[in-house]
C-alpha cells in the first residue's frame, strides 16, 4: 500500500507536467493548429484553465478518477481508448520477457554459487558483467542483423505478426493466447516468431542483475548458520539446497523481480521503437515527438498504476514467502 | 579402559585464506569415553571450535584436515565418503551452536525443522514425524509446544532457540553431542537454564558432550575432565579441581587467575611474576568531609522511547568521586540506555542529573558539547572493535579530545600529552601511527581508554568495556582502570552483565531489571546476601568456579 | 591515500588485472573525450555523400554512414558529450543523495522513515519513463537530459548512504566523537560521510555506466542531444534504420563504444570494492 502515495504523486506530476509544458495545453485540444480564436477560448473554459491552479488540480483527478484522459492529436481518439487497444501488446512483450529472465537467470545463479571458482560461475559472472553493459537497443539491432539479415530466421522485425497471417478473435488481447483459444496453431507460431527476438533482447538486459542477486543471495544462504545446522543433522544435500538455501536465498529475488518488471516497463520504450511494437509506449514517444502530450500523460499513468501493482504482487508474493513479513 | 567413543589423533586442521595457510589446530589428540562431558577451553583463536568442526567435518570450505585421525567407534571421520557422513551427522553425531537464532531456518516452522531432522534418519510418516517433534520440544520443555510447533525462530526468544537448536541436535539420539559455546549470547540466567536441560538430557540419554566454551566456570561446572588449548594446541588435561588448584602449564595458570571468581580481588588476576608492578592494598579512602555535595547525583531519571513503554523509570542514585560503581542487569534492563543518558549523548524524558553541584540534566543532548562539564564525563564504549574511527590512527583517537575539549592545536604539546596517555595506559609508543586494524583487541581497548581518560575526566562511563575481550585480556584491562580510578581520584561507572567482574572492581552495585532499580548497596554484601529474589537468582547463575570445584570435590 | 592503501592496491590489482585494465581503459576515455576532436582523423560533421555507407576498410576503420561521415571519428568526438552527460548527472546526484541520506540515516525516526519509504518507492518506479516525462515536461534539451538522468539516480544515493550511515550511527567511535565535543552537524560531515564516501565512490563508478547507458537510452528515442551532434544513442538510432540491409557496423560500432565505457566503469567499480574491503587488508 505504500506505493499508493507515489501514485498521487504521479498524478500531480503529469498534471505539472501538463501545466509547465510549452504552448496553450487548449490550442491542443482545439479541433486544429488552425482553430479560430474563440474556439480555442472555448475549450479553455471547457478545460477549466482559466479557473485557480488548485481547482484546476482538483478537476484533471476529478477527470482522470472518471477515465477520462483526454484526447490524443494524432489517432484523434481517446487516450484511455488507444491504450487500452495498446496495452496487451506492451504487456505480453514485458510477461514474457520476464518469463525468459527468471527462467534462465535463477537456475545460472543458483548454479553460480553452488560452484563458486569453477568454469560455470566464471562464465555466468562474464555475463552478468557483459549483460549490463549492452544497451537493450544494441542488442535487439545486433539481434536482427543475426537473425533477421544473417540467418534469415526471424520475419521482417515490424509490428506483431506478418502481413499474410490474420488476426485471431480478441479474447485477451494476448496473441500467444488468443491464437491458443482459436487453435490456430500456425498463426501461434507466426506471432511466437516476432515476439520472440523483442522479449529475447529486453530479457537479455536483465538476465544479468537477476542471476547475479540469485547467485550472491544464494551464496549468502549456502553460507549461513542454518544451512551449516541442516548440514550439521545430516538433511540430504537437495534438501539442504532446496528446502533450506534456495527458499530463503529466493527472498531477495523477489524484491529485484518486482524493480527489473519496472526497469523493463522502461525498456518497452526503447525495445518498442526498434521493433515498431505497436504497444503503449511506442504510441506515447510518437506522441512525445509531434507534442502529442494528453498520450503521454496518459502513459505516464498508465505506467504508474502497472507500477502500484507490480509492487502489491511483489509485496504478497514476498508475504507468503517469508513469515517474518505480516500483511497488514 | 574401553575403546571410547572418539579419539582425535594428532589432528592438524589449516585455512587457506587471502593471506596464506593458517594452521588453526596443530597436532591436537584427546578422547571421549561413551556418556563422558568433556570440557574444550581456549580463548579465542585457540582452535577449540574449529576442532569440534573437524570432528563432524562442517570446516567451510577454506578448512582443510591436513593430518591426523579423528576415530569415530574406530571409524576415521576424515575419510568417509559424504554418504557416509550424511549418515552419521545427526543420527550418531550432533552439534549445537553458538547464536541459536541464525543457526536456526528463519522461514520455516520450527517444528517443521526438528521433523526435517527425524525423516532423515528414520523411515516413519509425516505425521508421525510430527508427533515425535512435539515429544522433544516437550523434552525440552518448551512450555505449550502445540502451538511453538508452528512457530517461526523469530516469534521465538535466544533461550527458546536454543532449546529447539537442542531438540534438533538430540532427535536421533546421537551417541555424541558437540556443544560450541551454547550459551554465548544469552542472558545468565537464561544461560544456566539452558546448560541445566543441555546437562539432564545428556545424562539422561547416555550421550557423551562435548563443550566448546571460553568461560572456564561454565566447563568447571558441567564437566568432569577439562582439556585447554592455546593457539591450536593442547595445553593441558585435568579434573576441573586438579585444573583450578593446581595448574601446570604457564598458559592455564595465566587463564585461571584471569577468570574472576566470587572471592579473587583485583590483583590477583595476573600471576604475581608477571604483574610488573608492586599490588597496592585497596587502602580505605578517608569518608569524604560532611556536606560535600556528590559528585554525581541522578533524580528520577526516565526515558521513553517513541510511543513504547519506558526503557528506564524511576532511577535515582549518587556518586562520590573515586567511586566505582557497578549497573548490573541482563539485556534490555535499561542499563545502555541508563549509562548514556548519564554520559548526555541521549536526553532523558524525565528527571534530573546533577554533577558537582549543578544541574545538566536539562542541557539538551545535541548541546550537550559545548558545555564546560563534556570534558569531565568521558565514556568507554562496548566493542573496541567498533569504538575506534577506522579512518584515524590511534594517535588521532587519543588527540581527538585534547584538541577539541583541551584547546590543544596540534605540534609538540598535543604530541606529549598523547603519548602520556598512551604510556598510562600501557600502550606503546610505536603503536601509535597505527590504524584499528592494524591493532589488537586488547590494544583496541587500551587506545578507547586512553581517549576516555585524555582529558582527566572526573567520571568514567564504561559500557561494558571486556564484554568483547578474552579473559587474559580482560583482566589486564579491568587492573588498569581500577589503577586510574585511584591515581586520578576517578568515579566509575561500570555498566556489565558479568557479576564477577563488577563484584571485584565495584564498591557498590545496582541492580537494574526492565528499566527499574531492583536492588542496591555495597557490592560485597549484595552479592553475598540477596535481598530480591531477583538478584538472588542472579547470583546462583554465576558458573563460579570455586564453588564449583568444592562441588565436584564433594561428588568424588 | 597512505603508503599502505596504495601498496594494498597493487596487491589487489597483482591478483585481479581485469582492475588494472578497466582503469586504464577508464583513463583512455577520459583522454579521448578531452582531446577527442584533435585526433580524429576525418571530420565528424561534414557529410560526403559519395562515400555513404561505406563497410570497414582501412580508409574508414568503422566504415561510413549515410552521409558518408566517418563513423570511427564520430565515436571519438562524441565520448565528451557522453562522459560529460553522464558525470555531471551522477556527481549532482551523488552531491545532493550523500548529504540527504546521510543525515536522514544519523536522525532515524519519522523523517527518516518517511524519506526511506520515499526512495523506495521511487526506485521501484520505472525510471526510464520517469526520464522521459521529466524531459518531455521540461523541455527537449541536453541540460534537461542531465536533470533528469540525475534525478532518478538520487533514491540510489540516498538508499545508500542512508544504509551506510544506519549501521554506523549506534557504533561506538560516532558516540566516542560526540563525547569527544562534537556536535550532531559535524559528526555526520566530518566523521560519517568520509567514512562512508569510499564506498560510495564504488557506487559513484557503478553507476556512471547505468547513467550513460540511459542518457544514450534517452537520446535514442530522439530527446536531448540532436542530429547531427555526434552522441552514442543518436548514432545507432541513425543506423538502426540501415540494419535489416545488414549495414551493422553502423550499429555495432558505436554499441560497442557504449558496453566498453560502461564495462570499464563497471569493472573499476568491482575492484575498488575490493581494494576498500577492510577485510582484505592486512
Amino acid at each position: 500500500m505504500s506505493s499508493l502515495p507515489a501514485l498521487f504523486g504521479v498524478l500531480v506530476f503529469t498534471f505539472l507536467l501538463m501545466r509547465v509544458l510549452p504552448g496553450d495545453p487548449a490550442v491542443f485540444f482545439a479541433s486544429g493548429p488552425n482553430a479560430g480564436k474563440e474556439e480555442v477560448e472555448l475549450i479553455r473554459k471547457q478545460m477549466g484553465l482559466d479557473k485557480s491552479v488548485p481547482e484546476q488540480l482538483t478537476l484533471y483527478l476529478y477527470d482522470v478518477g472518471r477515465g477520462n484522459l483526454g484526447r490524443s492529436m494524432m489517432t484523434g481518439q481517446l487516450v484511455t481508448k488507444d491504450l487500452r487497444e495498446r496495452l496487451p501488446a506492451s504487456l505480453e512483450l514485458t510477461f514474457t520477457a520476464l518469463l525468459i529472465a527468471l527462467v534462465s537467470a535463477v537456475p545460472l545463479g543458483v548454479l553460480a554459487a553452488l560452484k563458486p571458482g569453477s568454469i560455470i560461475d566464471h562464465g555466468v559472472r562474464l555475463f552478468c558483467a557483459l549483460g549490463v553493459c549492452v544497451p537493450t537497443f544494441v542488442s535487439g539491432l545486433l539481434l536482427i542483423y543475426v537473425f533477421y539479415y544473417l540467418l534469415g530466421l526471424a520475419p521482417d522485425p515490424t509490428g506483431r505478426i506478418d502481413v499474410f497471417t490474420s488476426m485471431p478473435p480478441s479474447r485477451t488481447g494476448f496473441l500467444m493466447i488468443d491464437f491458443l483459444i482459436a487453435g490456430d496453431i500456425d498463426g501461434w507460431w507466426a506471432a511466437f516468431r516476432q515476439l520472440i527476438l523483442p522479449a529475447l533482447s529486453m530479457a537479455l538486459f536483465v538476465i544479468a542483475p537477476l542471476a547475479r542477486i540469485t547467485r550472491a543471495s544464494m551464496l549468502v544462504s549456502l553460507g549461513s548458520d542454518f544451512v551449516r545446522t541442516a548440514r550439521s543433522v545430516g538433511l540430504s544435500w537437495r534438501h539442504v539446497v532446496v528446502t533450506y538455501a534456495l527458499r530463503n536465498a529466493i527472498l531477495p529475488v523477489i524484491t529485484i523481480a518486482g524493480i527489473v518488471f519496472s526497469t523493463m516497463l522502461g525498456a518497452n520504450v526503447l525495445v518498442e521503437k526498434v521493433f515498431s511494437w505497436p504497444g503503449v509506449a511506442s504510441y506515447a514517444l510518437d506522441a512525445l515527438l509531434s507534442s502529442d502530450y494528453a498520450p503521454v500523460q496518459g502513459f505516464v499513468l498508465l505506467m504508474a498504476s502497472l507500477f502500484v501493482l507490480v509492487n502489491l504482487t511483489v509485496d504478497v508474493c514476498y508475504g507468503i514467502a517469508d513469515p517474518r513479513v505480516s500483511i497488514e | 579402559m574401553t575403546e571410547p567413543l572418539l579419539k582425535i589423533d594428532n589432528l592438524h586442521v589449516s585455512f587457506s585464506t587471502r593471506r596464506g595457510v593458517v594452521e588453526a589446530v596443530r597436532g591436537v589428540t584427546l578422547s571421549v569415553q561413551e556418556g563422558e562431558v568433556l570440557g574444550l577451553v581456549g580463548e579465542s583463536g585457540s582452535g577449540k571450535s574449529v576442532t569440534g568442526f573437524a570432528t563432524t567435518r562442517l570446516l567451510d570450505a577454506a578448512g582443510r584436515v591436513t593430518a591426523g585421525k579423528i576415530l569415530f567407534r574406530g571409524q576415521d571421520v576424515t575419510k568417509l565418503s559424504s554418504d557416509d557422513l550424511r549418515h552419521l551427522r545427526g543420527a550418531a553425531m550432533s552439534m549445537i551452536f553458538q547464536n541459536p537464532r541464525s543457526a536456526l531456518n528463519p522461514i520455516r516452522a520450527v517444528g517443521q525443522q526438528i521433523a526435517d531432522a527425524i525423516l532423515t534418519h528414520k523411515r516413519m510418516s509425516k505425521e508421525a514425524a510430527h508427533a515425535e517433534a512435539l515429544e522433544l520440544l516437550r523434552a525440552v520443555q518448551i512450555r505449550d509446544p502445540e502451538r511453538r510447533m508452528a512457530a517461526y525462530p523469530h516469534e521465538l526468544s535466544g533461550g527458546m532457540c536454543q532449546r529447539v537448536m537442542i531438540a534438533i541436535a538430540i532427535s536421533c539420539n546421537p551417541a555424541l553431542l558437540i556443544a560450541d559455546e551454547p550459551t554465548t549470547g544469552l542472558d545468565v540466567t537464561t544461560q544456566k537454564v539452558v546448560m541445566d536441560l543441555l546437562a539432564a538430557i545428556a545424562s539422561a540419554r547416555g550421550m557423551a558432550t562435548i563443550l566448546i566454551t571460553h568461560d572456564l566456570g561454565l566447563a568447571a561446572r558441567y564437566c568432569r575432565r577439562i582439556v585447554v588449548m592455546e593457539q591450536g594446541r593442547l595445553v593441558e588435561e585435568a579434573a576441573p579441581r586438579t585444573l583450578f588448584n593446581a595448574p601446570r602449564h604457564p598458559y592455564t595458570k595465566r587463564l585461571v587467575a584471569a577468570s574472576p571468581t566470587a572471592s579473587s580481588r583485583i590483583e590477583d588476576l595476573v600471576p604475581e611474576e608477571e604483574r610488573g608492578y608492586v599490588a597496592i592494598g585497596d587502602r580505605p579512602k578517608p569518608p569524604p568531609a560532611p556536606g560535600t555535595p556528590p559528585l554525581l547525583e541522578v533524580r528520577k531519571l526516565a526515558k521513553r522511547f517513541d510511543q513504547g513503554a519506558a526503557a528506564v523509570a524511576e532511577f535515582s542514585m549518587t556518586m562520590a568521586a573515586g567511586e566505582s560503581v557497578g549497573l548490573v542487569g541482563e539485556s534490555g534492563s535499561g542499563k545502555s540506555t541508563t549509562s548514556r543518558m548519564i554520559c548526555r549523548l541521549i536526553d532523558p524524558s524525565e528527571g534530573d542529573i546533577v554533577f558537582d553541584g549543578q544541574s545538566i540534566g536539562h542541557v539538551p543532548a545535541r548541546d550537550f558539547h559545548r558545555s564546560p562539564f563534556r570534558k569531565d564525563i568521558q565514556m568507554v564504549f562496548q566493542d573496541p572493535n567498533e569504538s575506534l574511527n577506522p579512518r584515524f590512527t590511534a594517535f588521532d583517537c587519543i588527540a581527538h579530545p585534547l584538541m577539541r575539549l583541551a584547546g590543544l592545536r596540534g605540534g609538540d604539546a598535543l604530541r606529549q600529552r598523547v603519548e602520556e596517555c598512551a604510556q598510562r595506559v600501557g600502550l606503546p609508543a610505536d603503536l601509535l601511527p597505527r590504524f584499528p586494524h592494524q591493532l589488537s583487541g586488547g590494544q583496541k581497548a587500551r587506545v578507547g581508554i586512553a581517549r576516555a581518560i585524555a582529558c582527566r575526566p572526573r567520571l568514567l562511563v564504561l559500557d561494558e568495556p571486556t564484554a568483547a575481550l578474552d579473559v587474559s585480556v580482560q583482566a589486564v584491562v579491568l587492573q588498569l582502570l581500577d589503577r586510574l580510578r585511584r591515581e586520578d581520584d576517578l568515579a566509575l561507572l561500570f555498566v556489565s552483565h558479568d557479576l564477577n567482574v563488577v563484584r571485584m572492581i565495584c564498591g557498590r552495585t545496582i541492580v537494574l531489571r526492565n528499566g527499574a532499580i531492583v536492588e542496591q548497596g555495597e557490592s560485597r554484601a549484595l552479592f553475598d546476601n540477596p535481598k530480591s529474589d531477583y538478584t538472588r537468582e542472579l547470583v546462583a547463575a554465576i558458573p563460579n568456579i570455586e564453588i564449583e570445584t568444592r562441588r565436584a570435590a564433594a561428588a568424588l | 591515500m597512505t603508503s599502505t592503501t596504495l601498496r594494498h592496491s597493487i596487491w589487489i590489482l597483482r591478483g585481479n588485472p581485469l582492475t588494472g585494465v578497466a582503469a586504464t581503459g577508464v583513463l583512455l576515455l577520459i583522454l579521448v573525450a578531452i582531446f577527442g576532436p584533435w585526433i580524429v582523423p576525418y571530420d565528424p560533421i561534414a557529410s560526403n555523400v559519395q562515400e555513404a555507407l561505406l563497410p570497414p576498410s582501412a580508409a574508414h576503420i568503422a566504415g561510413t554512414d549515410q552521409l558518408g561521415r566517418d563513423v570511427f571519428s564520430r565515436l571519438i568526438v562524441a565520448a565528451r558529450l557522453d562522459l560529460a552527460i553522464a558525470v555531471s548527472a551522477v556527481s549532482i546526484s551523488f552531491v545532493l543523495g550523500a548529504v540527504i541520506g546521510s543525515f536522514c540515516g544519523y536522525a532515524g525516526g519519522r523523517l527518516d522513515r518517511t524519506v526511506g519509504r520515499f526512495v523506495d518507492v521511487m526506485m521501484a518506479f520505472p525510471l526510464f519513463v520517469l526520464a522521459m516525462a521529466m524531459v518531455a515536461a521540461l523541455g527537449n534539451r541536453v541540460e534537461n537530459i542531465v536533470i533528469a538522468t540525475a534525478v532518478i539516480n538520487l533514491p540510489f544515493y540516498i538508499r545508500f548512504a542512508r544504509a551506510e550511515v544506519n549501521v554506523r550511527r549506534n557504533l561506538g567511535w560516532v558516540e566516542a566523537a560526540r563525547a569527544c565535543g562534537e556536535s550532531h552537524i559535524s559528526v555526520v560531515l566530518r566523521f560519517l560521510l568520509p567514512n562512508i564516501l569510499p564506498a560510495m565512490a564504488v557506487q559513484m563508478s557503478l553507476n556512471l555506466g547505468w547513467a550513460i547507458l540511459n542518457a544514450a537510452g534517452l537520446s535514442f528515442i530522439g530527446l536531448g542531444v540532436k542530429p547531427p551532434t555526434p552522441e552514442w544513442g543518436i548514432m545507432v538510432a541513425e543506423g538502426a534504420r540501415f540494419i535489416s540491409t545488414g549495414r551493422w557496423w553502423l550499429v555495432a560500432f558505436p554499441g560497442l563504444a557504449l558496453m566498453l565505457a560502461v564495462l570499464c566503469f563497471n569493472l573499476l567499480g568491482d575492484g575498488m570494492r575490493d581494494i576498500l574491503d577492510p577485510r582484505m587488508r592486512t
